[in-house]
């Protein structure tokens, strides 16, 4: 139960980078990936969780009687549909964690260039 | 019931021995606010749970799944998807760049005190509202398993406990606190949710047989269809506000957002949120089970607020004076006469039903346990707004001694344990539930779009996000004030009553379909109305931190 001091994170301070230094970071070509990396899955990601989530209210409001239909016994369509959110939610936390081993590397690399061109304090 | 008050009993000594080894642990005000973050991935994912899994879950969806079924559900999967907001967009960022507030993220590039001025009111109203309607659920609770102990005694317990965990145990307490909580409302849920299978043989046929036709007064009601709940012209809608403010408002609950904080890295920070949403989602299939089982097996009939005290004297005298005398031989032997619409009691009854008295008891410590963790970590995060971004950060200009910014932290809490235990005693009589709610809608309007917006628009400036800020504060308590929530006109014999006896100006329960969109269009058009080049600078800065982790808080 005793919390462990860790030292995990690089520790390093960087306040001493210049607004002007952030910039140069972040127009790296490595780090512009990155960036681009995330976007490529996160904004898709998260334009079809909330579609797929807020489908169900919608669905369920304005299309009863297709939403009703029992195809399970009496189990019905919006039952189904409820249920396959949580296999939804499970399902993109599978696809994140296993993309973000991929950004985990190309940032360990940006921080890597960023510690060789303005020197380890 | 007094194995109930042995099990509480025997959690509180538990977390009151965690509490005085944390305390010696806890000398600075990184260790206070945020364990000096040291709590590990897994750990951290546990303690989401715990802080997330309330009581008004538990009870309260336990209890709407068994009054009208698949309605009640939709929180369920609201409360689960909201955590792909959390891992998307904001768990990593906001622990790459803050230190120990969501005002820390706001204000990284957005100077200035308006900006962590409003953040920090925001951050006290929502946990405010959230703790006042977790404290007079203890209350209610309270009343009901344990009539020796009165409502006041119940809310002065809680509270008095949760300025303790926090004040000297701070964020190491309060973690442990709500780790051990999720473990044990974990195992009871699952428990139940087992036992309500094995009644009908592990066949889920047999289940959902049995919810599509559960007997009532008035006939049969079939719980696997939808608009029990949310009926008539404006059931559509209501369902769609409910469902945006919940997917979007756990993304802006400052007591959630605090604990991605107390982890040593953004890639623990991810962790956390992976365990998280396994475990919250096994919680919230079980509530599934669990209000099935008591709609089945406990039946919406013996599931109710029995109505104690002067209510309960209110109550018999207006009924037909043929039932009176029965009725107050009721009250003197049972300390309570027939039902209300309450359900909360669903989940401890069907607990009754399937283990018997023990069982019972050790399901309802779980509950009193599940309200003293959630409100152990409001009372943290709003103490952190009020002593780490208003004291230190404005009144002390981000300078000053460490021993003093501690000691004022400790202060607070207890501050705001007191305006809160006073403040739940007061609300006593009104319906409260719709608080809840209401902390999601302010959480996914005031702050959700801010949040968003400062991680992702170069362009974003003070003003648009003063403006957002105050767009979705105003217009999602502003609503709410003209909602069914706060204005409606009561039946006679109501044991709780509306703050404003006329009928509702605005026609939804939750104001999230108008304020979250509200809360955007401000945020946008105040940037828009100014430029701010220094932010606009500094966004190279943000992103490059907030997506490596280089400068990031240790």
């Amino acid at each position: 139960m005793e919390a462990r001091p860790r030292v995990e994170a690089s520790g390093v301070e960087h306040h001493h980078l210049t607004p002007g230094d952030w910039s140069k970071v972040a127009n790296e070509p490595r780090f512009r990936s990155l960036i681009a990396d995330k976007r490529r899955f996160i904004v898709p990601a998260t334009v079809f969780f909330l579609a797929y989530f807020l489908a169900l209210p919608v669905l369920v409001g304005f299309a009863p009687a297709t939403m009703e239909r029992a195809v399970w016994g009496p189990v019905t369509v919006a039952n189904l549909f409820a249920l396959s959110q949580f296999a939804m939610a499970w399902i993109l936390l599978a696809l994140y964690l296993w993309r973000a081993r991929g950004y985990d590397a190309t940032e360990r690399a940006v921080t890597e260039d960023v510690r060789k061109e303005f020197g380890a304090p | 019931m007094n194995a109930a008050l042995g099990m509480f009993c025997f959690f509180v000594g538990v977390t009151l021995v965690i509490t005085w080894w944390a305390s010696a642990r806890t000398t600075t005000s990184k260790g206070f606010y945020a364990a000096h973050r040291e709590i590990g991935g897994v750990q951290n994912g546990w303690a989401v749970a715990g802080d997330y899994m309330s009581a008004a879950s538990f009870l309260g969806i336990t209890g709407l799944i068994a009054f009208y079924g698949f309605d009640g559900f939709m929180y369920s999967v609201g409360f689960l998807v909201a955590y792909l907001t959390v891992l998307f967009l904001v768990a990593e960022p906001l622990r790459n760049v803050g230190k120990y507030t969501m005002a820390d993220l706001i204000s990284f590039r957005l100077h200035g005190k308006g900006v962590r001025a409003i953040a920090a009111i925001s951050t006290l109203v929502v946990a405010l509202f959230y703790m006042i309607a977790q404290m007079v659920g203890a209350g209610s609770l309270v009343d009901l398993l344990l009539p020796a102990a009165s409502y006041t005694t119940a809310i002065v317990v809680v509270g008095a406990l949760m300025i303790v965990y926090v004040m000297f145990g701070g964020m190491l307490a309060t973690t442990w606190v709500q780790i051990i909580k999720a473990v044990l409302l974990l195992a009871g849920a699952i428990a139940i949710s087992i036992m309500v299978l094995a009644h009908y043989g592990f066949s889920l046929p047999q289940l959902f047989g049995a919810a599509a036709n559960v007997a009532g007064p008035a006939g049969p009601t079939n719980l696997l269809h939808s608009g029990l709940l949310y009926e008539g012209g404006h059931g559509a809608l209501n369902l769609l506000s409910l469902g945006l403010a919940l997917v979007l408002g756990t993304a802006g609950l400052p007591h959630i957002l605090m604990r991605f904080y107390t982890v040593p890295s953004a890639k623990a920070a991810r962790t956390s949120v992976a365990w998280a949403m396994v475990l919250i989602g096994v919680f919230y299939l079980t509530t599934m089970f669990m209000g099935l089982g008591a709609a089945t097996l406990v039946g919406k009939a013996d599931i109710g607020t029995h109505v104690r005290d002067a209510a309960a004297i209110a109550y018999i005298s207006k009924q037909p004076a043929a039932e009176q005398p029965a009725l107050n031989v009721q009250l003197k032997t049972k300390h309570y006469v027939v039902p209300s619409e309450n359900n909360n009691m669903a989940a401890p009854l069907l607990a009754n039903f399937l283990g018997g008295s023990y069982f019972m008891a050790f399901i309802a410590a779980v509950a009193f346990a599940t309200i003293l963790a959630v409100v152990a970590g409001l009372t943290i995060s709003a103490s952190s707004a009020f002593a780490h971004d208003i004291w230190w950060n404005l009144v002390r200009g981000g300078k000053g001694d460490e021993r003093e910014q501690l000691r004022v932290a400790r202060a607070t809490a207890a501050a705001v344990g007191i305006v809160a235990i006073v403040l739940s005693i007061g609300l006593r009589t009104l319906n409260v539930a719709f608080l809840v709610g209401l902390a999601f809608a302010v959480a996914a309007s005031a702050n959700v779009p801010v949040i968003v917006l400062s991680l992702s628009w170069r362009r974003f400036n003070k003003t648009g996000a003063i403006c957002g800020m105050l767009a979705g504060l105003v217009s999602s308590l502003g609503i709410i004030a003209i909602s069914p929530a706060i204005m409606g006109v009561d039946p006679p014999l109501s044991a709780t009553h509306h703050f404003i006896q006329m009928a509702p100006l605005f026609p939804l329960d939750n104001p999230g379909l108008l304020s979250i969109p509200l809360g955007f269009l401000g945020a946008i058009l105040g940037t828009l109305l100014s430029r701010d080049p220094q932010a606009e600078a500094d966004f190279d800065q943000l992103l490059v931190r907030a997506n490596t982790g280089m400068g990031a808080e240790v």
